[in-house]
C-alpha cells in the first residue's frame, strides 16, 4: 500500500517496456535516440546562428559612445532600439519606405515571373516531346555552372544604351527566370504530374496552355511555392547587381543599408538598427515559412 | 502520350454539319498548337538567358580590347592594353590571392562542419524540424547584413571577438588592419550564412543512404567513426562534388561582403582584402571608371572560375571516389540518384 512499490513496480514496467522497444529494434539500433552531447552541439550551432542577430539588437539599441567604449555594451535590448528604428526611417541618406517598397516589388514580380515562366518551361521539358529536348535540358543545366554575373560590364552597357539605369527594370529583368527554376520545375513535375492526365485534358480537347494552365500548374504547386520562397529570399538579398545599376534616390534595401554605412558610421547604433530592420522582414517570413525552406533544400535546391 | 500522337479527329454530330473549313483551320491550328507551343514555352528562359547571359559574356571579350571608359563609351580598339594594364596593377594580383585565400578559408571549413552537423541532424533527434530550422537561420540574413554584423564584431577596438579574447588574456588581432586576419573574419561571414543550407543538403544525401549498409557494418563491428568514414562519405560523393563546384562559383565572385566590410568599401587601406570582384567593381565604377580594363578583368576571372571548377570536380571525385572501392555494391536507386546528382552539377 506504501508508495515504495508502487514507484517501484512503476519503474520496472517502464524499463520492461523501454528493454522490449530496444530488443524490438534492427541490430544497432540506428534509430535509438542520441545521446545529449549530439543535442548540446546542434545547440551550439543554433545559437551561433542566433548570436549575430542578438548582437545586432543590442547595438541597434545602444548609443555610439557606449559602442566605442566597451564590445558589449548591455546584455538586452532597451526602448532605444525604437528610436534608433525611426530615425533609420527618417533618415536623409535615403527613403526608407521607397526602399522598402523597391525591394518587395522586385522580389515579388521576379517570383511571379520565375514561377510562371519556369513552370511552363519544365511542363515542355518533363512532359512534351519535341526535337532537341535533351540537349536543350543539358544546356540549361550547363548554365546553372556558368558565373553569369561576371558579365555585368556589358549588361550595364546594355541598360545605360537603352536609359534603365537607375530604374527597377534594370534589376527586375535578368531576374525574370532562372536556370534553376526551369531544372527544378522540370525534376518536380517528371514525377508529380502523370501522363494519363495530359491524355485526359487533351482528349477533351483542351489546348496545350489550357492543359499547362488546368493541369500542370495545379499539380506544380508545392514546388512553385518553394520555387516562389527562394527566389524572394535570392532577390530580397540580392546586393552586387543592384548597387551597380541602382542609385541613392531609388535603392533596394541592401542598397540602403550600404548608404546608411557610408553616411552614418560614426554611429553605429544606428547602421546596426537598420541591419536589423532589413532582415526583420525575411526572418517573419524564415518563421512561417521556414519549414518549406528546410523540405526544398533537402529536395535538390541549389544556391540561387 | 497522347501529345505526341495526333489529335483526336473529332466527329461532328450528324445533322449539325459544320463547315469543312472551320474544322481543317483548327485542326491544323490545333497540329501547330502540339507542335510551336513547348519551344514557346521553353522560350522564356532562352530569350533572357541569351540576352542577359551568354551575350554579356560574349560581349565582354570585345569591350575588354577596345578603350572603354564609364562616361565616354566606346574608343578605339586597342588590342590586349587593357590586360598588360591590370596585370601590371599590384592591386589585382592582390585582389587574386585575397580572394583564393578568403575562398579556401570559407570553403574548405565550411564542407567539413557542414557534414559534421549534418551526421547530427542525421540521427533520430526530438524535435528534428526545429534543429534542421535552426541551422538554416542565418542563410535568411542578407550577406550585406551579414557583413555589416560581423564587420562591427570584428572591429579593432571594442569588437567583440576581441573583447572574448581579452578576456581570455590573448591581445587583440588588427582584423582590418592584417591582411590573413580580415580574411578569417571575412570567410567566416561566409561561413556563416551558408554551413547550416549545405548541412542540410548533406543531410538529404546521407537519408538516401541505405540503412541496411550500415546494419552489415554493425555486424562487422564497425564502430560509428568507422562507419561514418567508410559508409557515410563515399555514399555522399556525389553530393561533396555538388557542393563543394557551387561554392568554389559562388566563393571566387565573393563581393558583398568584402564591399562592406568597412565604411571605405575598397577592400582596406592597402588592398589587404580587396577581392577579385571588388577590384573589377573599383576599376569599372570606382577610382578608374574604365570598362575596358573590368572587362578585362571580368575575362581572367570567368577563366579562374571555370579552370578552378574542373580542378576541383577532379580533385573531389578522386578523392571520394578513392573510399568507394572499399564499400558494398550500390543499389540501382543509388546508383541513379548519384548519376542524377552528378549531372546536376555537372
Amino acid at each position: 500500500m506504501s508508495s515504495v512499490p508502487t514507484t517501484r513496480q512503476t519503474a520496472g514496467a517502464g524499463a520492461a517496456r523501454a528493454a522490449a522497444r530496444r530488443s524490438s529494434r534492427k541490430v544497432g539500433g540506428y534509430d535509438r535516440r542520441p545521446g545529449a552531447l549530439t543535442y548540446v552541439l546542434l545547440g551550439a550551432a543554433v545559437l551561433i546562428g542566433l548570436g549575430p542577430l542578438y548582437y545586432t539588437l543590442l547595438l541597434g539599441s545602444s548609443d555610439p559612445i557606449a559602442i566605442a567604449q566597451s564590445s558589449l555594451p548591455q546584455l538586452f535590448p532597451d526602448a532605444s532600439l525604437f528610436d534608433n528604428f525611426s530615425k533609420v526611417i527618417s533618415s536623409d541618406a535615403f527613403d526608407f519606405w521607397k526602399a522598402f517598397g523597391n525591394s518587395l516589388f522586385i522580389a515579388l514580380v521576379a517570383s511571379a515571373t520565375t514561377v510562371l515562366f519556369s513552370t511552363l518551361a519544365g511542363f515542355s521539358f518533363a512532359k512534351l516531346s519535341f526535337k532537341g529536348r535533351r540537349p536543350l535540358l543539358v544546356f540549361v543545366i550547363a548554365t546553372m555552372a556558368v558565373p553569369t554575373q561576371l558579365g555585368v560590364i556589358p549588361l550595364y552597357i546594355i541598360m545605360a544604351k537603352i536609359g534603365w539605369i537607375g530604374s527597377l527594370q534594370a534589376v527586375i529583368v535578368p531576374a525574370l527566370v532562372t536556370a534553376f527554376g526551369v531544372f527544378w520545375m522540370t525534376q518536380y513535375l517528371e514525377e508529380a504530374l502523370p501522363f494519363e492526365l495530359i491524355e485526359a485534358a487533351r482528349v477533351d480537347g483542351a489546348s496545350m496552355f489550357r492543359t499547362f494552365w488546368s493541369i500542370a500548374m495545379p499539380a506544380a504547386r508545392p514546388a512553385a511555392a518553394m520555387l516562389a520562397l527562394f527566389t524572394f529570399v535570392t532577390q530580397w538579398t540580392n546586393f552586387f547587381w543592384p548597387s551597380i545599376v541602382l542609385n541613392q534616390s531609388n535603392p533596394t534595401l541592401p542598397v540602403a543599408v550600404r548608404l546608411l554605412q557610408a553616411n552614418y558610421f560614426v554611429d553605429y547604433s544606428l547602421v546596426m538598427a537598420g541591419v536589423f530592420l532589413i532582415t526583420l522582414p525575411l526572418i517573419i517570413l524564415f518563421i512561417f515559412a521556414g519549414r518549406q525552406l528546410v523540405a526544398g533544400i533537402m529536395a535538390g535546391a541549389v544556391k540561387g | 502520350m497522347s501529345v505526341q500522337s495526333p489529335a483526336p479527329e473529332r466527329v461532328a454530330p450528324q445533322g449539325a454539319p459544320r463547315a469543312p473549313r472551320r474544322v481543317g483551320f483548327s485542326q491544323r491550328l490545333s497540329r501547330w498548337d502540339v507542335k510551336l507551343s513547348p519551344y514557346l514555352y521553353i522560350s522564356p528562359f532562352f530569350i533572357l538567358f541569351a540576352i542577359t547571359g551568354l551575350f554579356p559574356l560574349i560581349y565582354t571579350a570585345y569591350v575588354s580590347v577596345h578603350q572603354w571608359s564609364l562616361l565616354g563609351g566606346q574608343g578605339d580598339y586597342i588590342g590586349f592594353q587593357n590586360f598588360t594594364d591590370i596585370f601590371a596593377q599590384p592591386a589585382f594580383w592582390r585582389s587574386l590571392r585575397n580572394t583564393f585565400s578568403i575562398f579556401l578559408l570559407s570553403s574548405v571549413p565550411q564542407v567539413l562542419v557542414a557534414i559534421v552537423i549534418a551526421a547530427l541532424l542525421d540521427q533520430n533527434l526530438r524535435a528534428k524540424t526545429f534543429w534542421r530550422m535552426g541551422v538554416l537561420l542565418p542563410y535568411v540574413v542578407a550577406p550585406v547584413a551579414v557583413g555589416l554584423i560581423f564587420g562591427r564584431m570584428f572591429a579593432d577596438q571594442s569588437g567583440l571577438i576581441n573583447g572574448a579574447l581579452g578576456f581570455f588574456g590573448i591581445d587583440p588581432i588588427r582584423w582590418h588592419v592584417d591582411a590573413l586576419a580580415s580574411h578569417v573574419a571575412i570567410a567566416s561571414m561566409v561561413n556563416f550564412r551558408w554551413t547550416g543550407y549545405n548541412a542540410l543538403i548533406f543531410l538529404a544525401a546521407m537519408q538516401a543512404v541505405p540503412r541496411e549498409l550500415y546494419e552489415a557494418a554493425i555486424i562487422d563491428g564497425a564502430g560509428r567513426v568507422r562507419q561514418f568514414f567508410s559508409i557515410t562519405i563515399p555514399q555522399i560523393r556525389a553530393t561533396i562534388i555538388f557542393v563543394v563546384l557551387t561554392s568554389t562559383i559562388g566563393g571566387l565572385q565573393i563581393f558583398d561582403e568584402p564591399r562592406v566590410f568597412d565604411e571605405a568599401g575598397r577592400g582596406g587601406s592597402s588592398q589587404q582584402w580587396m577581392t577579385t570582384t571588388l577590384y573589377l567593381y573599383d576599376v569599372g565604377w570606382g577610382t578608374q571608371r574604365n570598362l575596358g580594363r573590368a572587362a578585362a578583368v571580368a575575362w581572367v576571372l570567368f577563366l579562374i572560375v571555370v579552370v578552378i571548377g574542373f580542378v576541383n570536380f577532379a580533385i573531389t571525385n578522386r578523392i571520394s571516389t578513392s573510399g568507394a572501392d572499399r564499400t558494398t555494391t550500390r543499389t540501382r536507386r543509388q546508383r541513379r540518384a548519384a548519376a542524377r546528382s552528378s549531372r546536376r552539377s555537372a
